[in-house]
């Protein structure tokens, strides 16, 4: 399903509350079939807020996104799966919960897209942080949803398992999955995202490529990383 | 929802140690508790020393014979007697806690109760370091000496109203050795009688004779009235004992009631508080409620889960108890309604402390915190403390699903009071903690 901008989701001017406090100040964004976004920011920009958002965890108190959360799969920060339980048994069990027509097919899928196969039978607990996080986002692709939010997804992993989680993440994009996902590292921002998105203290201050970001900070000679701070002190954060 | 079911059972299957805990904790515990409630003190030691010869153990009452060393036996049914051989070896082993008392009993007993010039006196001491059981040992020979008294009053009436027969009706009587004849009221009046009639008419004799006759008719009619008097002053008050609150269910039914209770609220609090916290620790809950499963629904599964199991360890722990205490199998459905609502009271109390502290430790630790007091709340008998104090103490123990719970199962296992009350207590109880968890998982991740 895509909107008339030909958009698979699009959230417009999302506002959240808590108390006093404006979390999010009607921050809009918009993902494409297939297109890899980042959400990116200091800490406490809002950002796994936006994404409780656009997963149905959190309701807004203002604005609207264009898919229900049932037709988006949604990867927490930490594991949701459980430790006794193996692969196999953790697939199985939200597969069933998901109410997917052939459970077996779908796992079997699963195992075979996360390349799990070998340790199906292997408790969770017992499997290393980017195994347990590629089982993670299997979870989250049982429904086979056209849009995947991750939050913070290599957070925690080394770099070996970030390259084989990004692989990961890319051969879905390559399959037509749009993947929104936040995260603190800017560097996969500019290496994997088609699309960045900046918030900092609630606002949305910017929506584009990565090459777009440095241009708008108009200094040539500074990395990714250099110019998204340039840009966040330019607009006095 | 069967689903998150089978899940959470395919976990405690694989967690082996905690289910033992979860298991055998409970019961280890329930088990003593029942011990404690249901066994009463042991026979305490006493050291003991009888200085009546043998010879003089028998009281003769002008011919009647009473074994005192009979009524001096029946003390041995609650008391562990110590055979000493004089007082100074009692009293020592009184001061060195090898025995709680020394009971003496005086050589000069017999002959006092014979001479009948005053009570007789035993001789006790006691050791009274530990309070409670110097009171124990104090109420034991208390209640003894007065059985004594009582039977031996009923030996003393007996005689005393043998003597009254012989007064009244004549007879003989054994005095030191020597036989005498007693003539009796009725016989004296019959003579004065006869000696009446034998005077003249007009002898002034015979009016005052005829008084005397009249006091010996008058004097033997009261004496037939004194038989029911002297029975009374034997045991002149008797309790007639009826129960105002409560059954009658004896100490050790009610001490099943109590381990089983006891085992239901350790099983059910514990697994319900801990299952849910640790959807929360494996981080599954926010995925859970994202639309496979509804947070009312995913209480309710634990709930039913943590019941399920605490109402199979109760059964079993019941089946194990009709070994040692009979039990009525036949009100198997009412054990299984009392520990169904018993179940989901504990089950949901469970919940809402898991809901709350959302970490599997703090809610185990919460659990077993609450368990213990509000267990004993609930056992506080009436009078024990003030009456206000207890009435403060009602009102906690109802908001807890316990004492209802205890209530419910005494009465399935024991007949003991009215189910109804009971169950819809815990009905309510169920419905009140189930909105606190619901509540409570507002904040939970």
């Amino acid at each position: 399903m895509a909107t008339e901008r030909g958009l698979v989701l699009e959230a417009r001017d999302i506002v959240k509350r808590f108390g006093d406090r404006e979390a999010l100040k009607g921050v809009s964004l918009g993902a494409s079939a297939g297109e890899l976004v980042a959400i990116i920011g200091p800490n406490g920009a809002g950002k796994t807020t936006l994404l409780s958002i656009l997963a149905g965890i959190q309701r807004p108190d203002g604005g609207s996104v264009s898919r229900s959360p049932s037709e988006i799969g949604w990867v927490p920060q930490q594991a949701a799966v459980y430790g006794k339980l193996t692969v196999a048994e953790n697939l199985r069990l939200f597969a069933r919960l998901e109410k997917c027509p052939d459970v077996e097919v779908v796992v079997d899928r699963m195992l075979d897209q996360t390349g799990l196969g070998d340790r199906r039978d292997d408790p969770v607990a017992e499997l290393s942080g980017g195994n347990r996080q590629r089982v993670n986002i299997a979870i989250g692709l049982l429904a086979a949803p056209e849009v995947l939010l991750l939050d913070e997804p290599s957070a925690a992993l080394d770099p070996r398992q970030r390259a084989r989680l990004w692989e990961f993440i890319g051969a879905l994009a390559a399959g037509g999955t749009t993947v929104i996902y936040s995260t603190h590292n800017v560097q996969e921002a500019e290496r994997y995202a088609a699309q960045v998105v900046v918030l900092a203290d609630g606002e949305r201050l910017f929506a584009g490529s990565p090459r777009e970001l440095e241009q708008t900070v108009g200094a040539s000679d500074l990395d990714f990383e250099e110019a998204f701070v340039a840009f966040l002190r330019q607009r006095g954060h | 929802m069967r689903w998150l079911l089978l899940k959470d059972l395919q976990i405690l299957r694989r967690s082996p140690l905690l289910v033992a805990l979860l298991v055998l904790y409970p019961i280890v515990i329930a088990v003593l508790i029942g011990f404690a409630i249901s066994r009463g003190p042991e026979k305490p030691r006493v050291a003991f020393l009888n200085e009546v010869p043998p010879a003089a153990s028998e009281l003769d009452l002008n011919g009647q014979k009473i074994d005192v060393s009979k009524y001096g036996q029946e003390i041995f049914s609650r008391i562990d007697p110590v055979y000493v051989n004089s007082e100074k070896e009692a009293v020592a082993k009184v001061k060195s806690g090898d025995v709680l008392a020394a009971l003496i009993i005086p050589a000069d007993l017999t002959q006092k109760l014979e001479a009948g010039t005053g009570p007789a006196t035993v001789r006790v001491y006691y050791n009274a370091e530990d309070p409670v059981k110097a009171q124990f040992v104090q109420d034991t020979i208390k209640a003894e000496v007065q059985d004594a008294n009582t039977a031996l009053t009923k030996q003393f009436t007996k005689i005393a109203l043998n003597y009254l027969d012989l007064i009244s009706k004549g007879g003989q009587i054994s005095i030191f050795g020597k036989t005498f004849d007693v003539l009796g009221l009725a016989k004296a009046q019959a003579i004065v009688q006869a000696s009446q009639a034998s005077l003249p008419a007009n002898s002034p004799l015979k009016s005052q004779l005829g008084q005397v006759a009249n006091f010996a008719r008058l004097a033997r009619d009261n004496l037939d009235l004194s038989n029911g008097v002297l029975a009374a002053v034997g045991t002149p008050i008797r309790a007639d004992q009826k129960i105002i609150n409560g059954g009658t269910t004896p100490l050790d039914a009610f001490a099943v009631a109590i381990a089983v209770t006891v085992s239901l609220m350790f099983v059910t609090l514990l697994l319900a508080s801990g299952i849910l916290a640790l959807e929360r620790e494996e981080n599954a809950f926010l995925r859970l409620v994202r639309g496979l499963v509804s947070r009312t629904g995913l209480l309710a599964e634990k709930v039913g889960l943590a019941a399920i199991c605490a109402i199979a360890v109760s059964l079993l722990m019941l089946a194990g108890i009709t070994l040692f205490v009979s039990l009525e199998w036949g009100r198997f459905p009412l054990w299984l309604v009392a520990l169904v609502l018993g179940g989901l009271g504990f089950g949901a109390m469970g919940v809402a402390i898991g809901g709350v502290t959302r970490e599997v430790r703090a809610a185990s630790l919460l659990a077993f915190m609450i368990s213990l007091p509000m267990a004993f709340l609930a056992l506080v008998p009436s009078g024990a403390v003030s009456s206000g104090l207890y009435n403060v103490i009602k009102v906690i123990s109802a908001l807890f699903p316990f004492k209802p719970t205890l209530d419910a199962l005494n009465s399935a296992l024991n007949k003991s009071g009215s189910i109804g009350m009971p169950l819809l207590h815990l009905a309510i109880l169920t419905l009140a903690f189930g909105v606190i968890a619901r509540l409570s998982l507002q904040r939970f991740a």
